[in-house]
Formats: structure tokens, C-alpha cells, sequence
């Protein structure tokens, strides 16, 4: 039984307990050998793992992250610096982005960016879909991160009603409930989501780009992720608003705005027509 | 048999003295029917929010036929699929099976809102033109403060009615209203726990709201509406000055036919552009808000437009809290400002107004006959001001809007707003009040020296005078100068407008009267048309 509570208590409070018996020398001695070969493990795995001095020149990259990194190093390594690292004022360091961030931000056009301001925004993009692709599997094999899964179609049997629920607790805050988008602070704003595709809506969410939270597979599943991705693409851009022009579904603004422009102007015009036959 | 004769033109005569002798109704009949309306487009608005209140009326039965105001939880099973399976509220299942399910809901649905955003807008503008034109002026107070009440009894039928469907954006609007009412100092918790009927949102509000807006506030508007229209019949409507109108008389039409034919053909007109709009035009789309709940809200979520200018000044309002040490520590949220103080001002500035100016003016007289605004300038100022404070507020209510959709920072849209708040009304003011002046010095300037020709004369020694042509026959001035009166109404400005005649060319949309044709003779050739005029030079005087 001693021993099994031995076993229990922690290492140190087992290194404190021990009999004093041992005299100081043996006991510096010990210590000595552990040192060294604690030591030597270290040196040991450095030497294993540390790559030479040529190839940090040249990593093992596959064909598609070389032309990558062809393309980085031509358009993105102004603002992002030589193998990703990033430059201190400019653009961060892209280690462990991932390439769902990659794909996020250059099929939608946001980068390269054109300015330095608050935000992004969405332009035509640069890159074709296989050089995005390129630089995507480029920034992968630098330091890994998420990736968006396979194929164009990602709300395969997505729950519109359920995709709908969750839209409402999590994207609408910010995108707005018809995914119009609206404001944050200084200039920042979250965008309009008519004109993104699945996978930049996925890519988004698993990298949260800018000033978006980011939602791991840990706080929304993949498939609640396709359950949000049906939702916005079949819902909010195929609505095909029963009650009429939608007036931007900017909400009570526009419609205040348009009981004046429409309504009165109407009728202010009929009342002095009205009043003009006497 | 010999049948008697049945002499049909005879026939209505007949049933009117039969009424009357069973009734006596013709002497009133005859006063009402004879009663005389001044006729001008501007005595019109009023009328848009009346008629907008009858169609609130006539769409918001319809809709209570089909509305269950309960808060009771049910699974939607209605044809709106992205919401099937969803639990929700009955009284946001009924909204949504009014808008999908029952027929023509929707577009009574959203004639019943544009009916509700044009009757808060008609009063507005209602409201401008009495202010501006001083239709307040005694003996017409009562009538002043009963309007600005139906502004905020409108108001409050408006926020009841937004928060009814429970949607996911009344929810929250409902959620900012308790917050208001728990920021008032002392009573504020004691007021929100008895209208929710415990802690927010209850179970409880929604049937609460419903009885309010279906029973008691309509019925405190039509009593509210009664009393207007009555205090404008005995008080008779006020009249523009001009020719042969005094403050003892009206000048206008007779209630029958002309004028009850008029106002029969313009509640038409205001149920048509409702009706248009209910058709055309989307409003509150609360299928994609969702139903209500606490962890729900969405950016751009704004109240209607008449309830946008509290918005505005809550976003406006720095964060000022002011805590009390009393007792455990007693905090004023500084929500409590501009949500709670400023409508409590603005109520009390405004119903207040006519008094106010009668004292600043010490004119303690009977007014009957409208100002225009530039004979007031001091009035026509002051209201730009408000309106200038009101239309900052309002913008800033939708503050977010304007800065996503320009992309304008929403912290420099705070800061406009803020800015803007205490520059704008003073600048307005001054702006307004010389326009004001600059507009009766012109009239006072025709009067006295004539209508601008645009003929140009050149004198002997070489200076340039325009000839203009007097108003009223010389008397012994040298120069044709005649003595006019300023009586605070149009003074012609243009050759064709002198006389009585009114526009050369009649028709309002397009002329509905063509030139007559020159007559053609035979053996003449046709008239020609009369030569281009030409430009007068500097030579011959034509005066």
C-alpha cells in the first residue's frame, strides 16, 4: 500500500521524501550524471532534427508549394517577408495561418491588398484558383493550419432550419440577419455574404480573416458549419423576398426613408393637386 | 286599376322631408353642410395621417382575426422552410402564418406598418406646417398641445404594435425598452417587474402589448382624433391674408359638395399609395429576424423611424455614470439621459410652445389669419433648430447603417453625431433667420419700387438702371413710387404674375387648355407665327 501511495504523490514531493541516508557526495555525483546525460539527449536530438546549413535555402517543398513560393516571393513578400515570416508594421507573419486562410483571403480578392487601411476589402482576385491553390499548399507546408475540406459544394445536406438557429446566434450579431453585414468600430465592419462562395464562407470561419472570431471544429462542427453555409446560400441570397422590393434589407432605416420619399412625396403632390382644382 | 304615377324626381325631396320631420336634422344639417373650408394644399396633410389612422383601423382588424397573442412555446409547422421545426412563440407562429399561409396576410401585414410609418410621418409634417405658419396662436393652444399628444400616444401604438410579432428584432427592441425603464431613479424596477409582470422578457408581454394596441391606445387616438377635428370645426380653420380675407371671416369652400367630394377623392389617393406601398415595397421581413431569443440580435437593428431619434441620442450619449454614495451605492445609468429626460424635455418644450411665444411677444391676441414663415422669423428659426436636432438624432439612430453602407469610421459617425448635435440647430437658426429676412426684404422691396423687368436702360451719363414696373399708381412720387401695405402674403415678382388672373396656362400635370389656332381665310396666307423676340439693346427707351 506505501508504495501505491508512493506512486501516487507527485515526482518532487518523491525526490524531497528521500531517506537523507545518502551522503552529499553520492548525491553530487548523481546530479552530475543526470546533468550530462540530459545534455547529451539535447545535443543529441539537435543534431537529428536541425537542418543543415544548406537546407534551410531549400525546404522539402512538393511541386505545388515551389510554385508557391515562386508567387509569395513576387507578391506577397513585401508586406509578409522572405518564407512567410512577416514584417514589423506591414503584414503579419503567415507561420501557421494555414491554407484556409490563404484561400480565404486571395479567391476573394482581399489580397494583395490595395492599401494599408482598417480593413480589407473584397476585390476581383489576382491569383487564378491554381495559383491560389499553389500559394494555399505553400503556406501549409511552412507551418501548417487549418484546411478547408474538398470540394466546391460544402453544405451537403446542410440543415436550412437548424443552419438558420445558428446563424442567428453566432453570424448575425455582425453580418446582420438578411447577411447584409454592418459596422464595427474604427472603419472595421464585417462584410456583406452575398458574394461569397462555400468555401470562402468555410475557409472564413475556420480562420476567422480580420476582425472575425475564429470557429474551430471544437465550436462548430463541420457539419453545423454546413448547416450555416445552407442557410446563407440557399435562404438569405435565394430569398426571393415575398413582400416586394426589399429596399436593401437595411431595416427600419430605409423603410423610414421610404414613408418620405414615397409616401408624403405622393401625397404631398396629390394634396396640391387636390387643392389646385378650385 | 289606375296606377298612381310615380314621379321619380321627386323622390329624393320626399325622403329628406320625411327624415327631417321624423328627426329635425335639417337645420344642423344645413350649418355642417354649409360650413366654408379654406382651400389650400398645406390644410391637407393632416388629413394623410387621419386617413392612414382609418386604414390602421381597417387592416389591424383584419389582422387580429388571425393573430394569437400569447407567448405560449410551439414547433413551427408552417410553409416557411427555413423555420420548420423551430420553437417558438404562438404570437411569432401567427405572424409568420399571417405572412405565408393566410391569403393576402402579408399585404395587410405590410399596409398595416407603411399605414403606421405614414400616420407617425403625416403628423410630423402636420405638425411642421402648423408650427411654421403659426396656426398655434391663441385661440388654438388646446389644439396645439392635443396634436403633439397624438404624436407620442402614435408613438407608443407604434412601439406596442413593432414589439407584437416577436420576432427576433422586436425582442430586442423590447429588451432596449426595459432597459429604459429600469434606468429611471427609484421606481424604474418597481416599474419594469410590473409591466413584464416579473423579470424580462416574462411570459406575460406580448398579451399585455396586444390589449394595449388593439383596445386602449387606439381608443385614447380616436378620442384624442375626435376632440382635434371637433376643436377645428367650432374653432373654424385658419385662413392665408390675402385679398378679402380678414381675421373674422373664412374665406373657402362649402363642406358640401365641393369639399366633402375633395377629401372622399384624397382618402382614395392615401389608401392607394398604402396600398402600393403594402404591395411594392418590403417591410419588416420578420421571417428572417427568428424568433426572440436573449441570445439573438443583429447589427443594424433599429427601431421605426419616429423612434430612431431616442436611438440616436442613446448613441450619442457618452458614458456618464453618476453614482450616489447612499446607503449601499446608488447608481443613475447614463441611459437614463437620453432615453428618459430628453423625450420628458422635448414633451414639455413642445406642448408648451405656444405659450411661450405668445409671452415672448406679449401678443395675447386671436389669430386667425396664417403668417407665413418669413414674417416670423424668429419662429420659422427656432423650428429649423428643432428640426435640425431632431434630423441629427434620427441620422444618428442609424448611425451604423450610414457608416457601413459609405463606409464612413462608426467612431467618426459618433463624433458628427455628437458635434453636429450642438453646432447644427444654432447654424440652422442663424441660416434660417437671415433667409427669413432676406426673403421679406425682397417682398418689401417690390412693393415699394415695382417688379423687376429685365429691361436694362442706359442713362445719359453712361450708368445702367433696370426700369421696373410700380405695383400701384404713382402719387406725386417723381419717380412712379407707390405707397403698399405689407400684408404678409405673395407679392408678384414677375411681369405675367400682375393681375388677378391666375397662370396663363391651366393644368396641373400638363396644359389642359391648347392655344386657340390662328383662323385661316381663304385667299390669305396663313398667320405666321409671331417673330423671336429681340434682345433690347441700350438704344430707344421704352419707358
Amino acid at each position: 500500500m506505501t508504495s501505491d501511495n508512493d506512486r501516487r504523490r507527485g515526482l518532487l514531493a518523491r525526490l524531497r521524501e528521500r531517506p537523507a541516508a545518502r551522503s552529499r557526495g553520492r548525491r553530487r555525483l548523481g546530479a552530475a550524471v543526470r546533468l550530462i546525460a540530459a545534455l547529451m539527449l539535447a545535443g543529441g536530438a539537435y543534431t537529428v532534427f536541425a537542418p543543415g546549413a544548406q537546407a534551410q535555402d531549400n525546404p522539402q517543398l512538393t511541386g505545388a508549394a515551389a510554385e508557391g513560393k515562386a508567387l509569395f516571393d513576387v507578391s506577397c513578400v513585401t508586406c509578409h517577408g522572405r518564407n512567410a515570416q512577416g514584417v514589423e508594421g506591414r503584414g503579419p507573419s503567415l507561420i501557421g495561418v494555414g491554407a484556409a486562410s490563404v484561400e480565404f483571403q486571395v479567391s476573394s480578392g482581399r489580397m494583395p491588398l490595395a492599401r494599408q487601411e482598417a480593413q480589407a476589402h473584397r476585390k476581383p482576385p489576382v491569383f487564378t484558383d491554381e495559383q491560389t491553390r499553389q500559394l494555399a499548399q505553400y503556406i501549409q507546408e511552412l507551418g501548417g493550419g487549418p484546411v478547408v475540406p474538398e470540394g466546391d459544394d460544402l453544405r451537403e445536406d446542410g440543415n436550412v432550419a437548424a443552419g438558420g438557429e445558428l446563424f442567428r446566434i453566432n453570424c448575425s450579431q455582425c453580418h446582420a440577419f438578411g447577411g447584409g453585414g454592418g459596422a464595427l468600430s474604427s472603419g472595421k465592419f464585417a462584410p456583406s455574404l452575398h458574394p461569397a462562395t462555400d468555401r470562402q464562407i468555410y475557409a472564413a470561419m475556420l480562420s476567422g480573416p480580420q476582425n472575425m472570431p475564429v470557429f474551430g471544429d471544437n465550436q462548430l462542427r463541420p457539419e453545423q458549419k454546413a448547416d450555416i453555409i445552407a442557410y446563407i446560400q440557399e435562404t438569405l441570397k435565394h430569398d426571393q423576398d415575398p413582400g416586394g422590393f426589399n429596399l436593401g434589407r437595411y431595416g427600419p432605416s430605409t423603410e423610414g426613408l421610404a414613408i418620405f420619399l414615397v409616401g408624403i412625396v405622393a401625397l404631398v403632390f396629390a394634396s396640391l393637386w387636390i387643392a389646385g382644382k378650385s | 286599376m289606375k296606377r298612381r304615377k310615380f314621379d321619380l324626381a321627386a323622390t329624393p325631396g320626399k325622403a329628406a322631408a320625411g327624415v327631417d320631420d321624423r328627426f329635425a336634422v335639417a337645420t344642423p344639417l344645413r350649418k355642417l353642410l354649409n360650413k366654408v373650408f379654406p382651400d389650400h394644399w398645406s390644410f391637407l396633410l393632416g388629413e394623410i395621417a387621419l386617413f392612414s389612422f382609418v386604414v390602421l383601423l381597417l387592416t389591424g382588424v383584419f389582422l387580429t382575426f388571425f393573430f394569437e397573442p400569447a407567448m405560449t412555446e410551439v414547433v413551427y409547422d408552417g410553409s416557411y422552410a427555413p423555420l420548420q421545426g423551430t420553437p417558438m412563440s404562438a404570437a411569432y407562429a401567427s405572424s409568420l402564418d399571417i405572412s405565408f399561409d393566410v391569403r393576402g396576410g402579408l399585404v395587410m401585414r405590410q399596409m398595416h406598418h407603411w399605414a403606421a410609418l405614414l400616420f407617425m410621418a403625416a403628423i410630423v409634417v402636420h405638425m411642421l406646417r402648423i408650427f411654421f405658419t403659426g396656426a398655434f396662436r391663441k385661440p388654438r393652444e388646446t389644439n396645439w398641445i392635443i396634436g403633439s399628444l397624438l404624436f407620442w400616444v402614435g408613438f407608443l401604438a407604434g412601439f406596442t404594435g413593432y414589439s407584437l410579432p416577436d420576432d427576433g428584432l422586436s425582442g430586442t427592441g423590447l429588451r432596449i425598452a426595459s432597459a429604459i425603464m429600469l434606468s429611471i431613479p427609484v421606481i424604474g424596477s418597481w416599474v419594469t417587474s410590473s409591466i413584464f409582470g416579473g423579470e424580462f422578457p416574462g411570459t406575460i408581454i406580448i398579451s399585455r402589448f396586444f390589449i394595449a394596441h388593439v383596445l386602449l391606445i387606439p381608443g385614447l387616438l380616436v378620442a384624442l382624433i375626435s376632440v382635434h377635428l371637433g376643436l377645428v370645426f367650432t374653432q373654424k380653420h385658419t385662413q392665408w391674408p390675402g385679398p378679402g380675407r380678414t381675421n373674422n371671416n373664412v374665406v373657402g369652400e362649402r363642406m358640401f359638395p365641393r369639399y366633402a367630394l375633395k377629401q372622399g377623392g384624397f382618402f382614395m389617393v392615401v389608401f392607394g399609395v398604402i396600398a402600393l406601398m403594402g404591395g411594392l415595397f418590403q417591410i419588416n421581413p420578420i421571417w428572417l429576424f427568428g424568433p426572440y431569443e436573449a441570445w439573438v440580435v443583429s447589427a443594424a437593428s433599429q427601431p421605426d423611424w419616429y423612434v430612431m431619434f431616442l436611438d440616436g441620442s442613446t448613441r450619442l450619449m457618452p458614458a456618464w455614470e453618476i453614482s450616489i454614495p447612499l446607503g449601499d451605492g446608488y447608481v443613475i445609468p447614463p441611459l437614463f439621459w437620453p432615453t428618459v429626460v430628453l423625450p420628458g424635455i422635448l414633451v414639455g418644450l413642445s406642448t408648451m410652445y405656444p405659450f411661450l411665444e405668445a409671452r415672448q411677444r406679449k401678443d395675447y391676441r386671436s389669430h386667425n389669419l396664417l403668417e407665413r414663415p418669413r414674417d416670423a422669423p424668429a419662429r420659422t428659426a427656432v423650428g429649423a433648430m428643432a428640426v435640425a436636432f431632431y434630423i441629427v438624432l434620427t441620422l444618428s439612430g442609424a448611425n451604423d447603417v450610414i457608416a457601413d453602407k459609405f463606409q464612413i469610421s462608426l467612431n467618426a459617425m459618433t463624433w458628427a453625431g455628437r458635434i453636429g448635435l450642438l453646432v447644427a440647430p444654432p447654424l440652422a437658426y442663424y441660416v434660417t433667420y437671415r433667409l427669413c429676412l432676406g426673403l421679406q426684404q425682397h417682398d418689401r422691396e417690390v412693393l415699394a419700387h415695382g417688379v423687376e423687368t429685365g429691361i436694362i436702360r442706359r442713362m445719359p451719363d453712361g450708368r445702367f438702371v433696370e426700369v421696373h414696373q410700380p405695383l400701384s399708381a404713382s402719387n406725386g412720387h417723381a419717380d412712379g413710387h407707390g405707397q403698399l401695405d405689407y400684408v404678409g402674403w405673395v407679392v408678384p415678382k414677375k411681369m405675367n404674375r400682375l393681375g388677378a388672373l391666375g397662370p396663363a396656362i391651366r393644368g396641373f400635370f400638363y396644359p389642359i387648355e391648347k392655344p386657340v389656332e390662328a383662323p385661316v381665310s381663304p385667299g390669305h396666307p396663313p398667320v405666321e407665327a409671331r417673330p423671336e423676340r429681340e434682345e433690347v439693346g441700350s438704344g430707344e427707351s421704352r419707358h
